[in-house]
């Protein structure tokens, strides 16, 4: 019943219609290929329809899906009419698109506030909401670049980005094998590595305690920039000086947090072990590395980025020729800058995937934690 | 220091004392200044003994635990645990202890965290298995093996930290208020689960708690302590029957002892004013 409440966004989206209507055409006069009127009929009705039709519904299902398929069809049928007449989009058209994304907007909000009852519904739920979301990110960013006609070269319509993808999948893998696979694998895992068992040792001798941290701080303030062509005259152009900086990189905020997450366990818990007479490493599996993991898994997840990061950076200072890093500055030289986002989207694909494993096998391991159980501590 | 405890070895060895404290004090340095917690403590539990600990709060009590536990050290006086330094006894794993809060680690299941000092102390799987069965069965926990700390309740948590002491299973029992978040239902019921468990077992008991009718019940000898400086001020033997149905609760004889040691306690409040 709350769902048949008018909303803002539904009642905006009529007001630009109804401005829209008043100020056709869509597309420029010198349009080639101009808007028939029954398209423009089209989607005032696929616009106006839906969000009328949300008005008079009871059940908030219902009107999501209603508002989903005409947002979505709307945009659709006005970025499938821009193609020849780039450039030549008019006030209406934007404000027919203005008008789809706030259905859409309603849309999320009404499916955001299901309460649903199967498990599968609500994990459902969870991966369309984002994804309607970053849909539109795309629809704005294609219908803009497109309509306005924005120069190629200052940003590339998603469409552009993805036929280049699809064009370059060989060039794109082998660049992902060398700098992800080969550089980031290899240097985050070292880096963590020595960063956790440095902590251990520090721990151990407090002696180092007081010596290493102090220059560990002082290693994780050196610039990168400084630092990866030393690693190129010291490792090589290959991938191995690239994974000398992702080492560098990560080393420090592992053993930082690794560190801090030794000391995270309670006074009493660790009376209890002293009373059983626990020695030094039963305590420390038992009691402090269990305490410390989301400190360690907080370092885990800082670590996937900045590693991808280092990466990609070092290999602006010399490469052999494949690597993200070297494509990105290689291409960006010759102006195809639809080969720049390219790598960019493959980046920030990869990266996503990278974090999100980590965060996976991090709700897994410290499940206890009232962060992750939602629970009172 | 060494020829005190020497000293102590021999006439422990007499008299069966598992506890023994001579002039002890500990002094807390803290950043408002020195705080005395324990002055001039003397006190001998003999083996087998079931001795409360009873007085308003801050009057030392768990820092006397503590001490014993080796888990403080004193400032002034000696302090020896069957012969023994408390570092001793302590690696000797000579001693249980019950803190005042559940401390159970949230990473563990509960059967896996009474397991915990069996798997430090290197027992075998079965043996583990066995004493985890047993303990859990004493404090009433079957059925919650699986569950972890957090799905359960302060009253079940605190049974389940009991439960990991004596799966621990020393001689010396350590318990500070072990029953104070319990309702009064499960604390009579763990109240007489405990003396079936002393008397079967002839352990000793230090039993920390604020509950005049709970350390009546429970012990052989009350001490009772007042604050500021922390001090012994009486030590009130009971003339129980070491059999004592719950109901021994309405005889004149408890209610004639539960009568001392309030005033034991009114005499410790008014010493301040
Ligand atoms: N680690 C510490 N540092 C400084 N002072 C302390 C410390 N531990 C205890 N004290 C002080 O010592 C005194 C005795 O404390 P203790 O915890 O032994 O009291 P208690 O009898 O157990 O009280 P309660 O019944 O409230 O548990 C208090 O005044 C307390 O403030
Ligand atoms: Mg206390």
């Amino acid at each position: 019943m709350m769902n048949s409440k008018p909303s803002w966004q539904v009642g905006l989206a009529l007001v630009l219609c109804a401005i829209a209507m008043a100020t056709m055409p869509m597309l420029a006069n010198e349009a080639v290929a101009p808007m028939s009127s029954g398209t423009t009929t089209l989607v005032i009705a696929l616009i106006a329809l839906p969000a009328v039709a949300s008005f008079a519904m009871f059940s908030g299902l219902a009107s999501a899906a209603v508002l989903f398929i005409g947002a979505h069809g709307a945009a659709w049928l006005l970025i499938a009419n821009i193609s020849g007449n780039e450039g030549m989009a008019r006030m209406p058209f934007f404000l027919l698109l203005a008008a789809a994304w706030l259905l859409a907007w309603r849309c999320v909000a009404l499916l955001s506030a299901i309460r649903p009852l199967s498990k599968q519904v609500r994990t459902f739920l969870r991966l369309l909401i984002p994804a309607i979301f970053g849909a539109w990110i795309l629809i704005i960013w294609e219908a803009v670049t497109r309509g306005a006609g924005v120069p190629f070269i200052l940003l590339p319509p998603p469409s552009a980005i993805a036929a280049r993808i699809g064009n370059s999948l060989p060039i794109l893998a082998a660049d992902v094998r060398q700098t992800i696979f080969k550089a980031v694998l290899f240097g985050y895992f070292v880096g963590c590595a020595s960063g956790f068992v440095v902590a251990i040792l520090a721990d151990r001798v407090p002696f180092l305690r007081r010596g290493l941290l102090p220059i560990g701080n002082m290693v994780s303030a050196l610039p990168i920039i400084g630092v990866a062509p030393i690693m190129v005259i010291w490792f090589g152009f290959e991938w191995q000086s690239k994974a000398a900086v992702v080492i560098i990189m990560t080393f420090f905020p592992m053993l930082v947090n690794t560190v801090a997450g030794l000391t995270a366990s309670g006074h009493m818990e660790r009376d209890l072990m002293r009373t059983y007479a626990s020695n030094y490493w039963q305590t420390l599996f038992k009691l402090r590395l269990p305490a410390a993991a989301p400190f360690i898994f907080n370092a885990l997840k800082i670590n996937s980025t900045l590693a991808l990061i280092g990466a990609i950076v070092a290999e602006f200072f010399g490469t052999p020729i494949v690597g993200m890093g070297f494509r990105i500055s290689t291409e960006i030289g010759r102006m195809n800058v639809d080969m720049v986002w390219a790598e960019i989207a493959v980046a920030a694909l990869a990266g996503s995937v990278f974090y999100g494993v980590v965060a996976l096998i991090e709700r897994a391991t410290t499940f206890w934690h009232p962060s992750v159980r939602g629970g009172r501590a | 220091m060494l020829m005190t405890v020497n000293q102590a070895t021999a006439t422990s060895v007499e008299r069966n004392a598992v506890v023994e404290a001579r002039q002890l004090g500990l002094t807390f340095q803290t950043n408002d200044g020195p705080v005395r917690a324990l002055s001039d403590v003397n006190l001998t539990i003999n083996k087998g003994e079931f001795v409360s600990f009873i007085g308003p709060s801050g009057c030392g009590k768990t820092t006397f635990l503590r001490v014993i536990a080796d888990l403080e050290q004193p400032t002034e006086g000696t302090i020896s645990i069957n012969g023994m330094t408390p570092e001793q006894a302590r690696q000797a794993r000579a001693y249980g202890y019950v803190f005042q809060a559940a401390a159970l680690f949230p990473w563990r299941t509960i059967e896996n965290n009474v397991g915990l000092p069996l798997e430090i102390i290197g027992l075998s799987k079965a043996e583990q298995q066995a004493r985890i069965k047993r303990t859990m069965d004493l404090v009433n926990l079957t059925g919650f093996e699986k569950k972890y700390p957090w799905q359960l309740s302060g009253g079940m948590q605190q049974r389940a930290s009991i439960a990991r002491a004596l799966a621990f299973d020393a001689d010396l029992l350590l318990m500070d208020e072990p029953f104070g978040a319990l309702d009064e239902i499960v604390r009579d019921h763990l109240n007489e689960q405990l003396l079936r468990l002393w008397r079967q077992t002839n352990k000793t008991i230090c039993f920390v708690t604020h509950s005049i009718p709970e350390a009546v019940y429970l012990s052989t000898r009350i001490v009772v302590m007042s604050p500021r400086p922390g001090r012994v001020t009486d030590v009130i033997e009971s003339t129980l029957p070491a059999e004592r149905p719950l109901d021994i609760r309405e005889s004149p004889e408890f209610l004639a002892i539960a009568a001392r040691v309030r005033d034991g306690l009114r005499a410790g409040h008014s010493y301040e004013d």
